[in-house]
């Protein structure tokens, strides 16, 4: 009987943290319906006589809507795409030879885990402009540089348990390196490289600080650009501001619905190691 | 099982070579511009030594100003996000029913891209606050963000309200691990609910702790976006933390080899943290 009391009164107190961690969510997106004056007079009141849709046509179409998502999509696909491919390369290789060099280049890779952005941006930046690549491959080239070695890490991890016995056997029917990790070792690291997949996802998708350095091109611009340039410009109209803020949480909430089991084991992981 | 040679660098090249054009060569760049008056611009800058870093140590200074303020941040947020999250993980471990709901909804802030989330606060802070704050009578929610204090505290509810659910996980994944037996000869012996906690859990999640304290520690100390979209340092550089600050030392005031001294401080505090995690987490692994 008290058990079943205490647990009540939990559940309760959790039914209510929830509501209140989901406020400000909440709160957004009630304002994004109504027109500036129904924010302007209350904002914890339903849209009422001041509700509209008309914020959401407007964003949608001032913001480029669709031109930055798709911009989003494409960097945050070709990046994760390079970051899985060049990792696993690396790290198959670096676990099967065992000698100084492949050492060597681990321990360089484990070591730069410690370095922040910030302290290589400003060069990095300068470099970049130099040789012409300030744009969208040049992002993706910065993202795969970034998270590479974080990728080599996970899969030099995994990799060491996969016994090599499948492999010699390959080899012995004469099967090449690359079809060697693609069709035999790369199945078995499916959780891994979903991981390292998801993580990746996260971080490119909502990245500001480098998009923000790289990227000077209107037409370039990824979501997080556009909801801070968007922002910049109409800091007085919540009503417009608000209905891009909703526009861009959309996807997230979407991806996290469908995915969330592999989302959450992911990001976990990745704050373990 | 060795390859060749050949195979060796045709698949090891193309990840070292990206990593060192983007990390390596930028760094040992940045090294040496923290030594010049690099203007961003010009790339033969004159030497001047150790001139940019007795400066950023200068009193009265921005990068001391964002220093002290980014680590009385950081402590206090290690704090709130820890005691968020291990209070949220006790009540989602109960066996009720909606329990893994509630984890999802307390896990969802951290997925969106903090630039946003600063924009979502930035609404509640100016907008909401004022009128909980009429309603209510409460004249403190008037004003947010206006001064050092409420910039301060608005600050640390973001990040622990973003960070904490995430926490709220790796805590989750602890409790867990304490064997149910355990609780029920606890049960049978009559134990108290906060004995249990202190005495069973506690200890049980110790691990989680420290990974828990050193990631809101280095979150707090790489924060940027949240700090950009809510304050944006303001008001008069009062809220402004240290990767803001090197920002804006290139950026806003073009002094960039000043900016560079103070990212490869940054650096040195930021790496100096993750070594002594590495090193607790070491010695954990040989204890155990």
């Amino acid at each position: 009987m008290k058990k079943s009391l205490k647990n009540h009164g939990l559940r309760g107190l959790g039914i209510f943290l929830a509501l209140g961690y989901m406020f400000p969510l909440y709160i957004v997106l009630v304002n994004s319906f109504k027109k500036p004056k129904g924010i302007f007079i209350n904002t914890l009141s339903f849209p009422g006589e001041y509700g509209t849709f008309e914020n959401y046509v407007i964003a949608f179409k001032k913001m480029s809507y669709m031109r930055s998502f798709m911009n989003s999509l494409g960097i945050t696909f070709f990046s994760v795409v390079f970051i899985l491919l060049l990792g696993l390369m690396a790290a198959w290789m670096l676990v099967r030879t065992k000698n100084k060099t492949s050492t060597v280049i681990f321990y360089v890779f484990v070591t730069a885990m410690l370095i922040p952005f910030q302290s290589v941006m400003l060069p990095l930046v300068n470099t970049m402009g130099r040789i012409g690549f300030l744009n969208p491959p040049g992002l993706i080239f910065m993202n795969v540089g970034f998270s590479i070695s974080l990728a080599i890490i996970f899969f030099h991890g995994f990799i060491k348990n996969v016994p090599v016995a499948l492999e010699e056997a390959a080899v012995m029917e004469g099967a090449s390196p690359p079809r060697i990790l693609f069709l035999i070792i790369s199945p078995l690291l499916k959780p891994i490289i979903m991981t390292v997949a998801i993580l990746n996802i996260m971080r490119i998708w909502n990245d500001y600080l480098l998009p923000v350095l790289i990227i000077n091109k209107k037409e370039w611009r990824t979501i997080p650009l556009m909801v801070a340039a968007f922002f910049g410009e109409y800091s007085k109209a919540w009503n417009l501001a608000l209905a891009g803020l909703v526009l861009t949480i959309i996807p997230v909430v979407l991806f996290y619905i469908f995915s969330q089991k592999s989302i959450v084991k992911g990001l976990i992981q990745g704050a373990v190691k | 099982m060795q390859y060749s040679k050949r195979w060796f660098w045709l698949f090891v090249a193309p990840a070292l070579m990206t990593f060192s054009l983007v990390v390596i060569v930028p760094l040992m760049h940045g090294f040496y511009f923290s030594f010049t008056d690099w203007d961003g611009i010009n790339n033969q800058p004159a030497v001047v030594g150790f001139q940019n870093y007795l400066e950023a140590f200068t009193q009265g200074g921005s990068f001391l100003r964002a220093f002290s303020f980014t680590s009385i941040f950081a402590l206090s947020t290690v704090l709130t996000v820890n005691l968020v999250a291990f209070g949220l993980a006790l009540i989602v471990t109960q066996p009720f029913r909606g329990a893994t709901t509630l984890r999802s909804l307390f896990f969802l802030p951290n997925l969106i891209g903090g630039l946003i989330l600063g924009f979502v606060w930035l609404f509640v802070f100016n907008k909401v606050f004022p009128t909980l704050g009429e309603m209510f009578h409460l004249p403190f929610l008037n004003g947010w963000l206006s001064t050092p204090i409420t910039g301060f505290f608005g600050l640390v509810i973001i990040f622990t309200w973003k960070l904490s659910g995430y926490m709220m996980i790796i805590y989750v994944a602890g409790i867990q691990t304490i064997p149910p037996s355990l609780l029920e000869a606890a049960d049978i012996d009559g134990v108290s609910w906060w004995q249990k906690i202190r005495h069973i859990t506690f200890p049980m999640v110790a691990p989680a702790f420290t990974v828990g304290m050193f990631l809101a520690l280095s979150g707090a100390f790489k924060l940027y976006d949240e700090n950009f979209a809510l304050t944006n340092g303001g008001p008069f550089e009062s809220t402004q933390m240290m990767a803001m600050d090197v920002y804006n030392t290139a950026f806003e005031y073009l002094h960039f080899g000043a900016a560079q001294a103070k990212a490869i401080l940054f650096l040195l505090i930021v790496a100096s943290l993750s070594l002594i995690q590495m090193s607790i987490n070491k010695k954990r692994e040989v204890e155990m």
